[in-house]
């Protein structure tokens, strides 16, 4: 994948690539690398914003979600601009029982990775990644930001996915 | 991967569901709700409106949907619905959770079994046993994969109404849903 300049349209990274490595911040003191996690599939789900009525619907889908995602051998991730202390007030207010990780600073460097940076709002695209357990993208989806994506998709990747290990053995 | 859209409902309506109106009726109103969603207590009384409406022409189908994180009472209240399916009262236990929906507290789930004849045993080991528990996430994931992403969502016919949740919408996307019939 070429890099892209900031000022232009972001083109979100595509499955068959392998999915740039990261770590952020999750809590003040706590801090989750990408790599931590090779060997697991991983959803990547980049929101704009804490507290948005859209992204509280669909984080709050996504936690009732987990057994099926654990069932299917993946972490779920939630990513988006806002600082620590915000996600932790959002993560408290919705019960929610996964990370969220804070592309805090340098601001969407992570979302810039992925091609999922807006540049004009300052925040990120509601783009999902589910990433294979050897670190390649095996599927994406860029959803329009007011709409929630819901996780079927996701699902279906990761069923995918099963399927494809199923058959190596 | 190609998702179809708007999407449509991928577990048909069959003898498991819970089935209000004429068991043949041309057109299927299917909804996903959870007990302690304010939208869909608003909703319940504009599917009464239009199950008056469409009489024959229509059946009621509800599903299970509850956010139990963001509603601690929704799933006990969606067990309790079940127990009282068991006991041929789910549609009278339906109606008066969405009437009470800000108060669901086990106590008054067994105050409402014993209002619409269902044994207070039933709903207490329902509750403890979480014998339709099973169930209600078989509703639930059957509705996440047929792209139902918060509730309430509707489908008619099979297709899920992205339109607001009215009298005059949902009984354009029902009037739609006749034509297409009739035609094909």
């Amino acid at each position: 994948m070429l890099e892209k300049k900031e000022s232009q349209s972001p083109a979100p990274l595509l499955s068959g690539v392998r999915a740039p490595d990261f770590e952020l911040h999750r809590t003040s003191d706590q801090s989750i690398a990408l790599s931590d996690l090779h060997g697991k599939a991983v959803i990547l789900a980049f929101y704009p914003a804490d507290f948005s009525p859209v992204c509280g619907d669909q984080m709050a889908l996504y936690n009732e979600i987990l057994p099926e995602f654990k069932r299917l051998g993946a972490q779920l991730l939630g990513i988006s601009v806002d600082g620590v202390w915000c996600h932790a007030a959002f993560t408290k207010d919705r019960n929610l029982h996964f990370p969220l990780l804070a592309d805090f600073e340098p601001k969407g460097a992570v979302a810039r990775k992925y091609g999922v940076y807006r540049q004009d709002d300052g925040t990120t695209e509601r783009a999902l990644f589910v990433i294979d357990p050897s670190g390649m993208i095996a599927w994406s989806y860029v959803s329009p930001v007011g709409i929630n994506p819901g996780a079927e998709g996701i699902l279906a990747a990761l069923e995918g996915l099963a399927s494809k290990q199923e058959g190596r053995k | 991967m190609k998702t179809e859209f708007p999407p449509r409902l991928r577990l048909p309506v069959s003898k498991r569901d819970h089935i209000r109106g004429k068991i043949d009726a041309p057109v299927t109103l299917v909804e996903y709700g959870d007990y302690e969603c304010p939208y869909c207590g608003m909703a319940n009384p504009v599917v009464d409106q239009i199950r008056e409406e469409m009489g024959d022409t229509l059946r009621f189908v509800f599903r299970n949907f509850p956010l139990t994180e963001v509603h601690p009472h929704a799933e006990h209240a969606a067990e309790v619905a079940e127990a009282a399916g068991a006991h041929h009262r789910f549609w009278e236990m339906h109606d008066i959770l969405y009437r009470h929906q800000r108060a669901l507290e086990d106590p008054k789930l067994a105050e409402y079994a014993a209002l619409v004849r269902v044994p207070p045993l039933a709903i207490e080991r329902a509750l403890t046993e979480h014998t339709y528990l099973e169930r209600v996430r078989e509703d639930f994931l059957s509705g996440v994969r047929s792209g139902v992403n918060g509730t309430p969502t509707f489908f008619v016919n099979g297709v899920r109404h992205d339109g607001s949740v009215d009298r005059e919408n949902l009984l354009a996307a029902i009037a739609a849903a006749v034509r297409s019939t009739r035609d094909s």
